[in-house]
Formats: C-alpha cells, sequence, structure tokens
C-alpha cells in the first residue's frame, strides 16, 4: 500500500516535472496567474454580456471578448514573428510600420483619389490582395537585406521601421482618407447576425492555415535547422538564405492581414499611431511562448497564447486606469524579468540552486 | 598586402589591421559630407553659404553627437542600445519636473541626468554582458521603460522657468573669427552653445580612449573576435560591460545637452533619436559586427545626417516623411555598402 502511494506520488511528480518541462506551460502559468490575479481583484471582470450594440443587433461583449477580438492582430503578426525568429535569429521590428503601410494601401485602393469616397472604388477583396502583395514586397525588402546581405535582422527592419509611417503617410499623399461603406468594417467589428466580432474569425483562420503549413509542409523543420545551424543545413541541402527570405515573406503576409483589421476597425487610419508599439508586443508574445529568441526551436501555440496573455495584461492594466503611455514601462518590466529567467546562465544558477533544495526534499518525501 | 611585411613591428601591425576597414568607411563618410555640403553651397546657395548655418547644424545635433558616440562604443564591441532616445526624454523629463516643480538646482539636475544614464547602463550592462541576454531585446526593454517612466513622472510637456537654468541656456560663446553679416548690415559673429563644447570634449575624450588606452583597444579586440579576444587574456565580460555603461552614461550627458538645447520636458522628446544615432554610427562607418568604427567618422556621420536634413527641409520638401524617408534611404545603403566591405574581406581571407 504504502510502497504504492509513494509510486503514484513520484509519478504525479514527474509528470508535474514533466509539464512544467514544456514550453507551453510558460504563457499558461501566466495567463493563469492574470486570470487569477483578476479573480481575486475583481470577479466581474469576466462577465459577458449579450445586448444589442450601437448598430442593433445583439452582439457578445465584455472584457473576455474585448480581449480575444483585440489580440487577433497580435496573434497573427506572432505567427509570423515566431517563424522569423526561429529561422533568422532575430526580430522584425519594422511590423508596425508596415502595418501602417498595409492600412494606407488598402485605402488608397478602396478610396482611389477622392478621400471621402461614397462608394468604394475598388472591390474590397482587391484592396486586400494588393495589401498583400505590397507588404510581400517589403517583407521581401527585409528579407533580402537578412538573407543575402547578412545583416542582423533588427538593423535591417530598422530601416524600415524609420521609414515606414513616412512611407504610410506619402501613399495617401498625408490625408486621412474615411470609408462610410459600412460593407468594410465587417471585418474588423461584427458581420450583422453574428455575436462575434469578425477578427477572431480571421485570425481563427490564420491559426488554421499556419497549423496546415506546419503539418503538411517541411517549413517548421527548415526553420528550426536554418536558425540552429545555417550551415550545417546548408551541407544537408536545405538553402538557408531562401528559408530566411521566406519567413519574412510570410510575415509580410501576416503583417497585411493585421493591417487590413485595423484599418477595418476604424474605417480609417492615423499613421503615426495605428499599430503603434505593436512590434514590441510581439516580440514579447513570441518570448512569452518560451521561444528562444536567438533562433531555433519553436512552438507556435505557445506563441499564440503569449499573445492573447499580452493582450489580457495590457486589458487589465487598462481597467486599472494605467494611463497607456505608461503601460510600456510595465510590460518592459515583464520582458526583462522573462528575458532573465531564461537566460542560459540564470537557468544554470537556478538549477544547482534546485539541487541544493530536492534532495533534502526527496528524502523528506521517502520518510513520509 | 604590404601590411604584411615583417620589417613592422608587432604592436603596430595589431594596431593596423583592424584599421584598414575603418579608414575606408571614414573616408566614404568625409567624402559624402564634404560633397553634399559642397552641393548644397552650390545649388541652394545663400544659407548654406553662412558659417552660422554650420554652427546650427551642431547647436542643434550636439546631443545627437554625444549619443552617436555612446552607441558607436557599443557597436565597436559588437552591441547595440536601442535605449538612448527614450532615456534622453526621461533625463529631460526628470529634470524639468526637478527644476521646475521641486525647486531644485541646474547642478542637482545634472547630478540625476547622470545617474539616470548611469543606472541604465548598469542595468541593460549588467543584463547583457554578465547575464548573456541579447542587447537589441534589453534595450528594446530599455527603451519602453524609459518611454513609460517618462509619462510617469508627467505626462505633459512643459516649459523650464528656472532662471539659473534660463541663463545657462542662453549662454552662448562666439566662435572668433566667424561671422556674417546680416540683412541690416551689422557683423553678425557666428556662436555655439555649450553643448557643443561638451560634445567636442566627449569626442575628443572618446578618441582618445578608443586610440591609447587599454580599455579603448579591448572594445575592439571583443568586437572584432570574442574568443580570440578572451585568449589574449582580456576580460570579455567586463569590456562589453564598460561599453554599456559608457554609453548608458552618455545618454545621461546626451540628455542634459539635448534639455539644454530645448529647455523644456516632453514625453515626445528625442524621438526616434536611436535610430539618428544608430543611423549616424553606421554612416559614420562603424560596422555593426564589431570590431570597426572610428569617433571621428561617427561626427561626421551626425553631420552628414543633419546636412541632408537640413537639404531636405531648404528643399520645400519638409513634410516630415521626406526627411524619415531620406535617413532610412542612405542608412539603406550604407549598410549595403557595409555588407559589400564584410564580403570583401571574408573573400581575402
Amino acid at each position: 500500500m504504502s510502497s504504492n502511494t509513494v509510486k503514484n506520488q513520484r509519478s504525479l511528480g514527474n509528470m508535474a516535472k514533466s509539464v512544467i518541462r514544456k514550453q507551453i506551460f510558460i504563457p499558461i502559468a501566466a495567463l493563469f496567474l492574470l486570470v487569477l490575479f483578476n479573480l481575486i481583484a475583481d470577479p466581474s471582470f469576466f462577465q459577458i454580456s449579450y445586448q444589442p450594440n450601437s448598430e442593433g443587433f445583439n452582439v457578445l461583449s465584455g472584457n473576455i471578448i474585448s480581449i480575444i477580438d483585440r489580440a487577433s492582430e497580435l496573434v497573427i503578426l506572432a505567427i509570423g514573428m515566431t517563424l522569423v525568429t526561429s529561422a533568422s535569429g532575430g526580430q522584425d521590428i519594422s511590423v508596425g510600420a508596415t502595418i501602417a503601410i498595409a492600412g494606407s494601401v488598402v485605402l488608397r485602393v478602396l478610396c482611389g483619389s477622392n478621400t471621402r469616397p461614397e462608394t468604394l472604388q475598388a472591390p474590397i477583396i482587391v484592396a486586400f490582395l494588393v495589401c498583400a502583395v505590397v507588404s510581400m514586397i517589403f517583407g521581401a525588402f527585409n528579407g533580402v537585406l537578412v538573407s543575402w546581405f547578412k545583416i542582423q535582422p533588427m538593423v535591417a527592419t530598422l530601416i524600415l521601421f524609420t521609414a515606414g509611417r513616412s512611407i504610410a503617410a506619402w501613399i495617401n499623399n498625408n490625408e486621412l482618407p474615411v470609408i462610410s461603406d459600412p460593407k468594410f468594417a465587417y471585418y474588423g467589428n461584427f458581420i450583422p447576425g453574428i455575436p462575434v466580432p469578425t477578427p477572431v474569425f480571421i485570425s481563427i483562420l490564420c491559426m488554421i492555415a499556419i497549423a496546415l503549413a506546419l503539418k503538411f509542409t517541411n517549413l517548421r523543420l527548415y526553420c528550426q535547422s536554418v536558425g540552429i545551424n545555417p550551415n550545417s543545413s546548408r551541407l544537408n541541402g536545405i538553402n538557408p538564405q531562401m528559408i530566411k527570405f521566406i519567413s519574412f515573406v510570410i510575415l509580410g503576409l501576416c503583417v497585411a492581414v493585421a493591417g487590413f483589421i485595423k484599418v477595418s476597425r476604424l474605417s480609417t487610419i492615423n499613421y503615426s499611431v495605428v499599430a503603434k508599439d505593436i512590434e514590441m508586443d510581439a516580440i514579447l508574445a513570441v518570448a512569452l511562448g518560451g521561444n528562444a529568441l536567438g533562433g531555433g526551436k519553436f512552438n507556435m501555440t505557445a506563441s499564440i497564447i503569449g499573445a492573447y496573455v499580452i493582450q489580457f495584461l495590457t486589458t487589465t492594466l487598462y481597467k486599472y486606469d494605467v494611463n497607456s503611455e505608461a503601460i510600456s514601462a510595465y510590460k518592459a518590466v515583464v520582458v526583462i524579468i522573462l528575458v532573465v529567467l531564461s537566460a542560459p546562465i540564470v537557468r544554470e544558477k537556478l538549477g544547482e540552486f534546485k539541487k541544493k533544495i530536492i534532495p533534502s526534499k526527496a528524502v523528506s518525501k521517502e520518510a513520509v | 598586402m604590404s601590411s604584411n611585411s615583417f620589417q613592422i613591428p608587432k604592436l603596430k601591425k595589431a594596431d593596423r589591421a583592424p584599421m584598414t576597414d575603418t579608414k575606408v568607411l571614414l573616408i566614404i563618410t568625409i567624402a559624402v559630407f564634404l560633397v553634399m555640403y559642397f552641393c548644397a553651397v552650390v545649388f541652394l546657395g545663400k544659407g548654406f553659404t553662412k558659417p552660422q548655418t554650420f554652427f546650427n547644424i551642431l547647436n542643434e545635433n550636439a546631443a545627437l553627437i554625444i549619443l552617436s558616440c555612446g552607441m558607436s562604443l557599443v557597436m565597436i564591441t559588437g552591441g547595440i542600445d536601442i535605449s538612448v532616445g527614450q532615456v534622453t526624454a526621461l533625463v529631460c523629463m526628470s529634470c524639468a519636473v526637478h527644476l521646475d516643480y521641486h525647486g531644485g538646482s541646474v547642478f542637482t539636475a545634472l547630478l540625476i541626468a547622470l545617474g539616470i544614464g548611469l543606472a541604465f547602463g548598469l542595468v541593460q550592462g549588467y543584463l547583457i554582458a554578465y547575464l548573456k541576454i541579447q542587447p537589441f531585446i534589453v534595450t528594446l526593454a530599455g527603451l519602453f521603460f524609459a518611454k513609460g517612466m517618462t509619462t510617469i513622472v508627467n505626462a505633459t510637456q512643459f516649459n523650464v522657468e528656472n532662471e539659473e537654468f534660463k541663463a545657462l541656456k542662453a549662454t552662448r560663446i562666439t566662435v572668433p573669427g566667424m561671422g556674417s553679416i546680416n540683412k541690416t548690415g551689422v557683423y553678425v559673429p557666428a556662436y555655439v552653445e555649450i553643448g557643443v563644447i561638451v560634445a567636442l570634449l566627449v569626442v575628443i575624450f572618446l578618441f582618445a580612449l578608443l586610440r591609447w588606452t587599454k580599455l579603448g583597444r579591448s572594445f575592439y579586440a571583443v568586437g572584432g573576435n570574442n574568443q580570440s579576444a578572451n585568449m589574449l587574456g582580456i576580460n570579455v565580460t567586463h569590456t562589453k560591460f564598460m561599453a554599456h555603461l559608457l554609453c548608458g552614461f552618455l545618454a545621461g550627458i546626451g540628455g542634459f545637452v539635448y534639455f539644454m538645447h530645448v529647455g523644456s520636458g516632453s514625453p515626445s522628446h528625442a524621438a526616434g533619436a536611436e535610430m539618428n544615432a544608430i543611423a549616424s554610427s553606421i554612416i559614420g562607418g562603424t560596422m555593426l559586427t564589431g570590431g570597426v568604427g572610428n569617433i571621428i567618422g561617427t561626427l561626421f556621420g551626425v553631420l552628414a545626417l543633419s546636412t541632408i536634413k537640413n537639404i531636405v527641409s531648404s528643399l520645400g520638401l519638409d513634410e516630415a516623411w521626406w526627411t524619415n524617408i531620406t535617413i532610412a534611404a542612405m542608412l539603406c545603403i550604407f549598410l549595403l555598402v557595409q555588407s559589400v566591405v564584410l564580403a570583401r574581406k571574408n573573400n581575402k581571407k
């Protein structure tokens, strides 16, 4: 009997250990902590209501819905950012600026030369396709600099980070076009009759797409091997430059989708504010997912959950009336704690520390 | 291949090997600056022929020169620091609040500025050098922390009314022998602000540091090759730490100089200064891969960058986007040049 229970305890302990060791544990633990905090501080945080909105049909609303809704762009970006991080060992800091470009292109195509058109000048799908192509070209620009000119990703993307918002303003002659057609707003808000915000569906579509891509192509394997060791992957017949390039182009596509949602939310754009600081959030999502920021192995699910955690954190901070500008300070502290904890040297030290404590624990367990 | 001849004493040879790339890039930068300024004088005429135009470029960019010097130090060791711009904003805001709301003196404000810079340098340096975290991530977090802290200290812009500070801000040093005759026919001597003197002192100090001190040489060694530097007995960790510490400290000084120039505190101060600093360093011939760079080049990098800004604005294209786009284009071109230089170097090997 007693030996059995000990065994059970041990296997439970092992199970706990293996769960903790799993990469996905980090974002889920963070999510759990945030949920717990909100439950204790104010349970009404989780209220979901089903009320008519300003357009007169019933929709779901509440903090949780708004988190899932608002996190959509971030989730989509996190997908691309994870691939880029894995393959190139660096991050793209131009995503916020390229979102501005993508949004600007959408508006330019839809509005034509008139900034306040009565009717759309082009079908929405055409606008989206043009914006996808443009974003992928900008992604390709970054990709070329990184893969063929061997410039560090963060510095190469610095170019678009500096120029992106200016280019976005230039595309529309620094005017702020407004689209009055309600159909365009469906993609960022609600489709009449469906109580869930559309961006949620778009982000789920993106997740399915990337899941299929990872399942049925060699994308995951190639990205990881290039990230771990470009030279040996080259010797194994993979073209590391091409893989890095492709990862940046995929990020470009993700940016296009995110930019499209962003402009659809407001039906207009503000070049200097749209998607501000989203690059930080996207990198944070990847880091929170426990992915190595230096490249190599990645876990897409963890990144996606990471993105939701970030949005959860943001919404929680907003709820406690933290100034939107000041939020970045709190996030920075979270980033620092995360990277410090995931630094190899700190891990080693923690491991040694654990070894000192755990033997005594094991002994006491045996005694019980 | 004459540098391979054996008559040259060993020490000098070690000095010379990393200097060749530096020289090529330095000459490109100085040439670009001179050509640009010359073109501006020829095609845009009057404004650029006045000495004061040149000194105004210095006055406006004294802080940027200091920030870029710090950035070059870090980049020579192979790191990067993108927090400097927001640290500048934080320094401005803290000093402004200290002077106006707490009735502090200029001296204590200066101490605060240096303290903030040192604190950022210490923490970031420790995380990067001793915990071996990617510099970009650490300083990105530093950037956002400084940004958030600036708004926490004070969220709105205001001008400093402290008399002592105003006197300091208005102090102008005339440049002997330079000047121009203005519209009413009065001779106006050219002047510079205190910040420029500070910036030039920093440039001279860092030039000497990088050229003649053990620490300066070990910056190059660490940036050139971590492992060989380690085998030569250089404490790589400590060197990297010192580079980031110095960069943070310089960000503090640069922040105060910026504060002296603008005389106000605002969360949007020095927005994008880190990008300008990185761009200046790169244009000035500092290689991102580390081990190559020159403070004089950085100085010319800042001058080239700000001349382009002036040209763009005097062409009448003063919509903000053109400045950014030209800076980005310049950054792109110089990055490609570097990449080519590096590729050639690797081929030689």
